[in-house]
């Protein structure tokens, strides 16, 4: 039994602690949102948060993440309105729209840790998520206008 | 004294208005019926078809959904909207009644046959220069080879008095130079003929000269560029701003195919031009426009191909090649800069991979570890787990991101047996203690 938090609730995963989180996200928690890529951890697909920071989930073994605090893109905001979610529908990011919860909880992340990325900050740190339909031009201005509505909203106190 | 001024004043009116009506009147020509439609050689037919194709007759005299030449194509000015006529040789609406006569004097003057003067968005202006031998042929082609076709003739939206006919001949007085086309004697035969073509049938200058407030040519500005349908024809003079200059070679391929190497293609109100247009004339006819043209652009025999601004379009078009080449630095950027690239500031929990100290010690075991099997369980920051590599990355591509780390990003000297540790860590893990 391994045990840790998911979107704000416990969960307890009776499951070979090899198993990739990804599965145990995905048909023992039965969270569908989070996508498979390409299984080893090069395409972005899988990308959740485990202790805030984007991890990917198909080569992070159930071991691992005992007794830590994960957040899927189900549970990034609880009505779906968090900036980056915003902005995506906004400029209507999404083409096939497979790789599409990855790349928003890494541009999450991303917005954690740098509030105004450079267009450079943007393509460094999501070069790892890749879009087979290639929205990247799209992506990429999303990012800059979610970062433009968060610090607006920090601004605004 | 007033009163005589008055009297005065009034007489040079009366005098001017009848003057006037005197030059606009004109008379009407006899119409002919069918049975006096004269035979047409088929060569000089043949010669109407290409010459009406090259002056683009059927471009504005057929509507979008309409029959070939019956004219009410939309013509939006500056004064309103005009209607082209119907150019079929039906009797009653088109110019079935018109003699050879009646057509020239339409081409040549700008007058119908019933002594109408025409509005200038019929370039007769242009058409005038065209002899007699061409515009007969252009006759010829349609009396005998387009289909009649019997239309209601949409009225011209003009407002008062723009839409008085007899007016038109005051602007034609002012502003057109009706007169056939006069060789210049110091230019070569085929500029001659280019230049007859392009100021006359092709009639280049409706679109690519700017025109006065009242709708003419400004003929101190020819073929100095103008907009035409919220499209740009561009000059077609030595103030061209195309970056590769024009040349004959270009003219003439853009004629054609519609397509040059350094310019671009013929789009727009321009498409029709050429591709419904003026390549149909003789191969001999287009060699002159292109000589014609080079030489108002005051073209060049230079090469284009290895200019500098050509070079220089390209070298700007390529990506830079330093741009993440090397295998170790493209699989960083993929597979690690994701947690690990910092911007400003270097983040807890976005360790910097330049300065941290697997990097930077002697031997990269520790950093080949990291690697190959993350940071889990009791190791690092609680609650946050960097997965391993192990199954993802083969020895190789984990030997190329710890020597781009180890050269570009800690500027440390190389690590000697890189790669055997590599195999070697991955092979048999860390020793117990």
């Amino acid at each position: 039994m391994i045990k840790f938090e998911i979107n704000g609730r416990s969960v307890s995963v009776d499951a070979d602690p090899d198993t990739p989180l990804l599965w145990a996200i995905r048909d023992e928690i039965g969270l569908t949102g989070t996508k498979f890529g390409c299984g080893i951890g090069m395409c972005g697909a899988c990308t959740v948060h485990v202790g805030g920071r984007a991890t990917r989930s198909c080569i992070t073994p159930l071991s691992d993440v005992a007794d830590t605090k994960i957040t899927t893109i189900e549970g990034l905001d609880a009505e779906a309105n968090h900036p980056v979610q915003e902005a995506w529908r906004n400029l209507r990011v999404p083409q096939c729209g497979y790789c599409q919860s990855g790349q928003i909880m890494q541009a999450a992340a991303l917005l954690q840790d740098i509030p105004a990325p450079t267009d450079d900050d943007i393509d460094a740190v999501m070069t790892g998520n890749l879009c087979r339909c290639m929205t990247y031009p799209r992506i990429r201005q999303a990012v800059r206008d979610a970062a433009t509505a968060m610090n607006g909203a920090q601004d605004n106190g | 004294m007033a009163k005589n001024l008055i009297l005065g004043g009034l007489a040079v009116v009366v005098v001017g208005a009848v003057g006037f009506g005197l030059y606009a009147y004109k008379s009407p020509i006899d119409p002919i019926s069918s049975d006096r439609v004269a035979e047409f050689a088929p060569e000089q037919v043949e010669n109407g078809r290409i010459l009406a194709s090259a002056g683009y007759c059927a471009t504005c005299h057929t509507a979008a959904d309409g029959e070939p030449y019956a004219g009410n194509y939309a013509m939006e000015t500056g004064f309103g909207t005009l209607y082209s006529t119907n150019l079929t040789p039906d009797v009653e609406t088109g110019i079935g009644t018109y003699s050879k006569e009646a057509f020239r004097r339409a081409m040549h003057e700008g007058v119908d046959r019933e002594g109408r003067h025409l509005f200038p968005a019929f370039p007769y202006d242009h058409f005038t220069k065209m002899t007699d031998e061409d515009v007969d042929a252009i006759y010829a082609y349609i009396m005998t080879e387009v289909e009649p076709v019997k239309t209601v003739q949409k009225e011209n939206e003009l407002p008062f008095p723009l839409d008085q006919r007899f007016l038109q001949a005051g602007w034609k007085m002012l502003f057109a130079d009706l007169g056939r086309f006069e060789p210049d004697e110091e230019h070569s035969e085929a500029w001659n003929r280019g230049a007859y073509l392009a100021e006359g049938l092709t009639h280049c200058g409706a679109c690519h000269t700017p025109r006065n407030i009242v709708g003419a040519e400004k003929s101190s500005e020819q073929y100095a560029g103008a907009e035409i349908d919220r499209w740009i024809a561009p000059a077609l003079t030595a103030a061209n701003q195309s970056s590769v200059p024009w040349t004959a070679p270009e003219f003439k391929s853009y004629l054609i195919e519609g397509v040059t190497t350094y310019h671009g293609i013929a789009a727009g109100p321009m498409g029709p031009v050429v591709h419904e247009g003026v390549r149909d004339l003789p191969e001999s006819d287009i060699d002159s426009l292109a000589i014609y043209l080079a030489d108002q652009v005051g073209a060049t025999e230079d090469d284009p191909s290895q200019s500098e601004v050509v070079l220089a379009s390209l070298r700007s078009n390529q990506p830079d090649p330093q741009y993440r080449r090397e295998l170790g630095e493209r699989l960083y950027a993929t597979a690690c800069a994701s947690c690990h690239y910092n911007a400003d500031l270097i983040k807890a929990g976005r360790p910097d991979l330049g300065i941290n100290s697997a990097t930077n010690l002697d031997t990269p075991n520790n950093l080949i570890h990291v690697i190959l099997d993350g940071v889990n369980g009791p190791e690092g920051m609680a609650g946050v787990v960097m997965p391993g590599f192990r199954g993802a990355l083969n020895d190789e591509q984990i030997t190329a991101i710890a020597a781009y780390l180890r050269d570009k990003r800690a500027n440390q000297p190389v690590w000697p047996n890189l790669s055997e540790t590599v195999a070697d860590i991955r092979q048999n893990g860390p020793t117990s203690h």
